[in-house]
């Protein structure tokens, strides 16, 4: 085994220091050290999206990203997107207009429609579908998935929420979980 | 009683939108798929797998794997002491199959690239694939055949050498005086239909966890059929079914792809029983393109007979059948499947399908959504249109002249087989509500004025699911080798909270959801506080899992047999507690009560206490408790059927083919919740839409397969597909008492063909009369420059 870099960074508002083998990926760093299994994999070359997360604000594929090189840095997860119980409005478009099957694909969706909708708040169905490119679904046809977004873009030119990244809030409910699964 | 009239909606929760009870967890990230599981002291294990389409095993090194301090042990087709192969379940009666030996692990020789021929079994994800890569193998390459029409020519290499040949079985199923049919005709038409193989497709790569603790057995898999698994498990490892517990937790996606016995399953449980250590594998996405099994890949030769006025007299297919290297658990018959509604929605007097199965060196093929009725469909429906174009008629007059009126069923068709019930022009009549197709044509026209070519097509299918009455596909019917019933637990708390146990397997479905409307009904509570478990063989009665569309007809009446068993309990001790009669209690707004006098009745937590806890209020007659189980063998096949149209735009420089607009009126009797309805029909038409325009799983010559990753294997993506525009009606199917016919594959059999007879009509000024799929920009651009020159 080759020898290990220490790498700190914080992932849902949580701090955290660990060695990995410089090749570890990040998704791996997640899911198997740091327990956060919502993000997924479902490919080795980058097409699918299932490993989308949040890198200092900005939608990454953490497949393929080193874990090292999330060294200094910020990660928000699916885990970190809830205000405690009350969920992001991306999870509750997804939820309300079936926007989800089995749900493999839904939380690199959410973190790669809460990005685009960072960028962009108003955007049209043309745009969803293109901003949503990155990620593969199976399941839904996409048909929901678009409503979905665009319901919560509504909700978020409404007032409903300012920012369509994490609360403060939802990242301390993603440090709470953060903290149960470290366990895992 | 109509199936109709037996609807039971007394608490208002069945037909109703009601969103998914699985979300929470699923969208919170908080989900458990089976990569999510880790267990101490647990072992990875990687395979090594063979990079050659057809070779023999010369040698296998295992010394630089073995010399390294993170494996544990790696295995080889010698090492392995396994009572039997892999499993194939099929054994139509009068037909021989040629069967080979299919081993988890090869053994002396290799058939296709992908096959695995070693397990290195070690501490961690990354090393043991380090360790697979230190595993010498040398192969001595055999010629390789990939074409099947070339495999059943004289000489051709053999992909199985003992069997002496490469064909595997000939299958027909025919009805009606073929020719007659044909004599009796004004036209006959031949056209060639191909129907390339195809990838499932699931987001979620397959994933196992096998542990062994004093001989009980535990296995987590991403499987569709979690109780077939156990006991194949049973078979093939020798140990008593009762010690072994599979588990199918969240499960992200099948298609079909995880309705399998895998080898790799097997391995897992085999290495963790001999190494007494949980083992974990999860595929990655290149072994899956290479090693889930394929869809599909068909070539057919159609002919059609008819008169001049578009009336169909015989309707013949033969079906040459790629079916890869080996035989899988259901690999030939699926082709059959398709076979049984080669009527389509059709009153076709004869008609015969004759299938010739084929060995390749390529990974095997069995279910993908739809199994055998895309085919058959694609086939049905592009030919139709084939037929009106020779005949200069419209190609849905056409359909209108063969359809089987709406007065007829139940309808038995040429082949004997009994469609339960239907109203293909009802459908069609509605899709045209939706659609002006003369305003169309007029835009059409315009559109070319100024270099667009836009093209529409149709497709009317009908299917056959909700598998399967035993009697018609068991061993003494069509020959599987197993019943295709379906069974439910329900078991009422003391709190009135209920438990459903189904024995089918949903991944992505929204069975949870839909089940416990039906239960909430029936029992008077909020769906809520009805929780459906499924996946598990250790909860609940055998059961046989979700695939061709069985679950709702199947299970879901499975569900409602046992659910109204137990209100029938029910009824008894609110009768004997209110001194009513049995039957004048029914269920509203949330209580059994007595007809008329809403005042007087008891909740099911109310009633559940009674069960319970016996005094005055349980019957003497009858036993403490209130949970039942019901097993459903259906007495026939459902019939869903729908009218699609799909809009295209050609791009003639290019040859890219786009799907603008697609609509479809779809019929899969009284909706259980809508919202679901839609949901499936959105997903299926992208997966036909997928196939036509961008997926194919392709190998070269040598039997190498170019289509390795999801860089290669184009799954459609947002930006590729439009919305749709849905509609339904509903014609209950009287098969059982929800009147419900399957959704799950029906957008997917109905869609391909509407595309491809979209394209053809946009092409059609250009000279273009037929296309084959996948319709790829280069394909469809050198059918124009064949058409122009
Ligand atoms: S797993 Fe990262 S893109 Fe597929
Ligand atoms: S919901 Fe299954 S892959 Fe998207």
């Amino acid at each position: 085994m080759s020898a290990t870099v220490p790498v700190r960074l914080e992932v849902n508002g949580r701090a955290h220091q660990v060695d990995v083998e410089p090749r570890l990926l990040l998704v791996h760093l997640l899911r198997d050290r740091l327990g956060l299994t919502g993000t997924h994999v479902g490919c080795d070359t980058s097409n699918c999206g299932a490993c989308t997360v949040h890198l200092d604000g900005d939608a990454v594929k953490s497949c393929t990203v080193l874990a090292a090189q999330a060294d200094g840095c910020s990660v928000t997860t699916i885990e970190g997107m809830a205000d405690g119980a009350t969920l992001h409005p991306l999870q509750e478009a997804f939820w309300k207009d079936h926007g989800l099957q089995c749900g493999y694909c839904t939380p690199g969706m959410i973190m790669a429609a809460a990005d685009l909708l960072a960028r962009n708040p108003d955007p049209t169905e043309e745009e969803v579908r293109h901003g949503l490119e990155g990620n593969l679904c199976r399941c839904t046809g996409y048909h929901n998935i678009v409503r979905a977004v665009l319901d919560a873009a509504e909700g978020v030119r409404t007032g409903r929420i300012e920012t369509p990244a994490p609360t403060a809030a939802g990242r301390e409910a993603g440090e709470e979980l953060a903290e149960e699964g470290l366990g895992a | 009683m109509s199936a109709t009239e037996e609807r039971v909606s007394g608490n208002g929760h069945v037909g109703r939108r009601m969103r998914r009870k699985e979300d929470p967890r699923l969208i919170t990230g908080r989900a458990t798929y089976v990569d999510d599981m880790n267990l101490l002291g647990q072992l990875w294990c990687a395979f090594v797998r063979s990079p050659e389409a057809h070779a023999k095993i010369v040698s296998i090194d295992k010394s630089g794997a073995e010399a390294r301090d993170d494996v544990f042990a790696v295995y080889t087709g010698d090492d392995l002491d396994l009572a039997s192969g892999l499993p194939m379940a099929w054994v139509p009666p009068g037909v021989e199959v040629q069967t080979p030996e299919h081993w988890p692990l090869a053994r002396g020789e290799v058939k296709h690239v992908g096959d695995p021929v070693a397990m290195v079994v070690g501490e961690d994800r990354y090393a043991v694939i380090d360790a697979a890569e230190e595993v010498l193998v040398e192969y001595d390459p055999l010629p390789a055949v990939t074409d099947p029409h070339a495999a059943l020519e004289d000489g051709a290499p053999l992909v199985h050498e003992s069997l002496g040949t490469n064909k595997i079985h000939e299958w027909s199923l025919g009805g009606g005086d073929l020719d007659a049919g044909f004599a009796e005709a004004d036209v006959t038409i031949e056209r060639t239909v191909v129907n390339h193989r195809t990838h499932g497709g699931a987001i979620e790569p397959r994933a196992v966890l096998a542990e062994d603790r004093a001989g009980d057995l535990t296995v987590w898999s991403s499987t569709q059929v979690p109780h077939f698994l156990r006991l194949f498990l049973a078979l093939i490892l020798n140990v008593s079914e009762e010690r072994i517990r599979v588990v199918a937790p969240e499960v992200g996606g099948g298609f079909g792809s995880k309705l399998q016995i895998y080898g790799e399953e097997v391995l897992c449980a085999w290495a963790a029983r001999k190494l007494a250590r949980p083992v974990k594998w999860v595929e990655t996405r290149s072994e899956s393109m290479m090693a889930q099994h394929h869809g599909r890949d068909q070539v057919a030769t159609v002919r059609i007979g008819a008169k001049r006025d578009g009336t169909v007299t015989a309707f013949h297919t033969k079906i040459v059948a790629d079916m890869g290297a080996y035989l899988m658990l259901l690999t030939p018959v699926i082709p059959s499947l398709g076979a049984f509604v080669m009527n389509g929605c059709y009153k076709f007097p004869a008609v015969q399908t004759d299938i010739v199965g084929v060995f390749t060196n390529k990974m095997a093929t069995d279910a993908i959504r739809g199994a055998g009725r895309p085919e058959a469909t694609h086939m049905i429906e592009t030919c139709m249109d084939q037929l009106a174009a020779e005949l200069g008629l419209d190609p849905l007059e056409v359909r209108r002249r063969n359809f089987i009126p709406a007065g007829e069923f139940p309808y038995t068709t040429a082949l004997g087989i009994v469609y339960d019930s239907g109203n293909y022009q009802g459908t069609l009549d509605k899709l045209l509500e939706h659609l002006d197709v003369d305003a169309f044509r007029r835009e059409q026209e315009e559109l070319r004025a100024k270099g667009i070519h836009r093209g529409i097509g149709f497709s009317t299918y009908t299917e056959i699911c909700g598998l399967a009455p035993s009697r018609v596909v068991g061993p003494a019917g069509v020959g599987l080798q197993t019943g295709l019933w379906e069974s439910a637990m329900v078991r009422v708390h003391i709190t009135g909270a209920v438990t459903v146990y189904t024995g089918t397997s949903p991944h992505g479905q929204g069975l949870e959801t839909s089940f416990a409307q039906i239960v909430a009904d029936r029992l008077g509570v909020d769906p809520e506080q009805v929780e459906v478990l499924h996946g598990d063989t250790s909860t609940g009665p055998q059961g046989l899992g979700t695939y061709g569309s069985r679950s709702l007809s199947v299970g879901g009446e499975a569900i409602a047999r046992a659910t109204e068993k137990v209100a029938a309990k029910a009824r008894a001790i609110v009768a004997h507690s209110l001194e009513a009669a049995p039957e004048d209690i029914e269920v509203q707004d949330g209580k059994f009560i007595v007809k008329g006098s809403p005042d007087k009745g008891m909740t099911l937590a109310e009633v559940a206490g009674a069960a319970y806890i016996p005094g005055d209020q349980l019957p003497p007659d009858l036993e403490p408790g209130l949970e039942e189980t019901a097993f459903y063998d259906p007495e026939n096949f459902v019939f869903p059927f729908g009218a699609h149209a799909a809009i295209v735009d050609v791009d003639v420089e290019t040859g890219k083919v786009k799907v603008v607009r697609y609509l479809a009126v779809d019929d899969c009797g009284p909706a259980i919740n809508p919202m679901l309805i839609d949901g499936q029909l959105h997903g299926g038409i992208v997966h036909a839409i997928g196939q036509v325009l961008y997926e194919q799983v392709v190998y070269d010559d040598t039997g190498q397969l170019v289509t390795g990753t999801f860089v290669d294997y184009a799954l459609p993506t947002a930006a590729e597909v439009p919305s749709f525009e849905l509609d339904r009606t509903e014609t209950p199917s009287p098969t059982n008492s929800l009147g419900v016919k399957g959704i799950g594959e029906a957008g997917t059999i109905g869609a391909s063909a509407a595309v491809v007879n979209a394209t053809v009509d946009a092409l059609r000024p250009l000279g273009v009369t037929e296309l084959q799929m996948p319709l790829s920009p280069m394909r469809v651009w050198q059918q124009i420059q064949e058409a122009q020159a």
